[in-house]
């Protein structure tokens, strides 16, 4: 089976999970679906020559799914999303995503055709990788050698969202943690 | 040990848990070390551990985790590990005139001891991700139980 | 092409996520599904025709290896760009609950109207 036609049917099944996940209305199944659609993008990762992203998709998407399920969902909120528009029946938006849709189809011409990247900086890459660096992975080479510097940027922005979520979070009064806290201990 | 039974899920998901246990650490450092030979490396070895305290923590309540490695702790070795990847860079610094020079011998491919630096970066990357998602994971927890308590109250009322 | 185009649709599918729904878990699904496409895009621009993994196995050859590996370059950027996006979901997770306690719905229109 041809490759090419493998990725078209994945992209194609994971267009199909988005709209279930944003169409459905009972939101643990948007949750499952979203991390369905997350899964088929890391096999497309696999097929596109990728072992490395794939297996940290795979283990990202586990991680948000928990996430996701055990902080937002309860059996109250589940379904409160009311029957709203619909994406047919407003024309502003189908109007819209039309031209965004022409004008993307256009300008993707302009891109290099598929297959044939253009290696300017990767070239170099590739080609001193084993001598200046000696890892046989060349993305990890990347990462931590040639660009570690963007690696060290990088953990400081995970740093700065991580204290980010706890500065929102840790807002909440004491005495009401400390009753919920026992709350906690008579169940 | 009483109250150990009480909170968390039922006794297989602990049993399950307590033989994969091992085996999702194991996996994770096997992942982090070989990280310059074969596909891995820090992020996905750290998310794969915190994973593996976070299945712990899901198992067995969290009143229990915590006695082990609580939320200041996580955040101690989440820092730990991104001044042990700075600190790194600064003996590349000393050494080799650029911040991050890769200081140590490259070694032969394919070998466990190559790549210099590498290996270092990755356990360094390793602490920072894996503690980092584990501390957030612990807060939002415990932000979730608030949630369904103030349901359950209004329910009372 | 063909490729790009449906991946572009899948951003807009994301983006229409975020605008169009009331509910904030269904917006924060909407960055999400965002977050995969580009990345997706990312690594198809660095796709090489009949390539291999940038990964040297013992039994290649060094010099056809070099011509036939794709790209590694935009592989290690979203291989960081993935994880940063679980800190920003855990992020916007934070703000949702925040929000939720203090309005007690996730519905962006009642609570706007809450607002007032």
């Amino acid at each position: 089976m041809n490759t090419l036609v493998l990725l078209h049917i994945l992209l194609g099944f994971m267009i199909i999970g988005s709209l279930v996940t944003v169409e459905i209305r009972n939101m643990l199944s948007a949750v499952i679906s979203v991390g369905a659609v997350g899964f088929a993008l890391s096999i497309m990762f696999l097929f596109l020559g990728a072992p490395d992203i794939a297996i940290t998709q795979v283990i990202v998407e586990i991680l948000s799914l928990i996430l996701l399920i055990r902080s937002t969902i309860n059996v109250d909120n589940m379904a409160i999303e009311k029957r709203g528009e619909h994406v047919l029946s407003n024309r502003a938006t189908l109007i819209f995503i039309g031209i965004i849709l022409a004008f993307a189809w256009f300008s993707f011409h302009s891109l290099r055709p598929f297959g044939y990247p253009s290696m300017r900086v990767s070239q170099f890459y590739l080609n001193q990788g084993l001598k200046e660096v000696g890892a046989t992975n060349f993305v990890t080479s990347v990462i931590l050698d040639f660009r570690a510097y963007d690696t060290l940027g990088e953990a400081m922005v995970l740093f700065t969202s991580i204290s980010g979520a706890f500065a929102i979070l840790r807002r909440w009064k004491r005495e009401q943690h400390k009753d919920f806290l026992r709350i906690d201990r008579e169940h | 040990m009483k109250e150990n039974r009480k909170s968390g899920m039922t006794f297989i998901v602990k049993m399950i848990t307590n033989i994969m246990i091992g085996f999702m650490i194991v996996f994770g450092g096997y992942i982090v070390l070989f990280g310059h030979i074969t596909p891995g490396g820090g992020f996905p070895g750290g998310v794969m551990i915190a994973l593996a305290y976070i299945l712990v923590t899901l198992a067995y309540g969290r009143n229990i985790v915590e006695r082990k490695v609580s939320g200041i702790t996580a955040s101690v070795v989440d820092d730990l590990g991104a001044l042990t990847f700075w600190f790194i860079g600064i003996i590349g610094l000393c050494v080799g005139g650029e911040f991050l020079y890769n200081f140590l011998g490259k070694g032969k491919p394919f070998h466990i001891f190559s790549a210099g630096t590498i290996i270092l970066n990755n356990i360094a990357i390793t602490l920072k991700v894996g503690m980092s998602l584990y501390a957030i994971f612990l807060a939002l927890a415990i932000l979730g139980r608030v949630v369904t308590d103030k349901n359950e109250r209004k329910d009372e009322q | 092409m063909t490729l790009y185009f449906l991946n572009f649709v899948l951003f807009i599918i994301g983006l229409y996520a975020l605008v169009a729904k009331r509910h904030i878990v269904k917006k924060i699904l909407g960055v999400s599904i965002m977050e995969y496409s580009v990345n997706l895009f990312l690594i198809l621009i660095g796709f090489k025709k009949s390539g291999v993994a940038p990964i040297l196995m013992k039994d290649m050859d060094l010099s056809t290896f070099i011509k036939t590996a794709v790209d590694p370059l935009p592989q290690a950027l979203v291989l960081t760009s993935i994880v940063i996006g679980l800190g920003t979901l855990a992020l916007m997770v934070a703000m949702a609950i925040r929000i939720y306690e203090r309005y007690g719905t996730f519905d962006m229109h009642e609570i706007n109207r809450l607002r007032g």
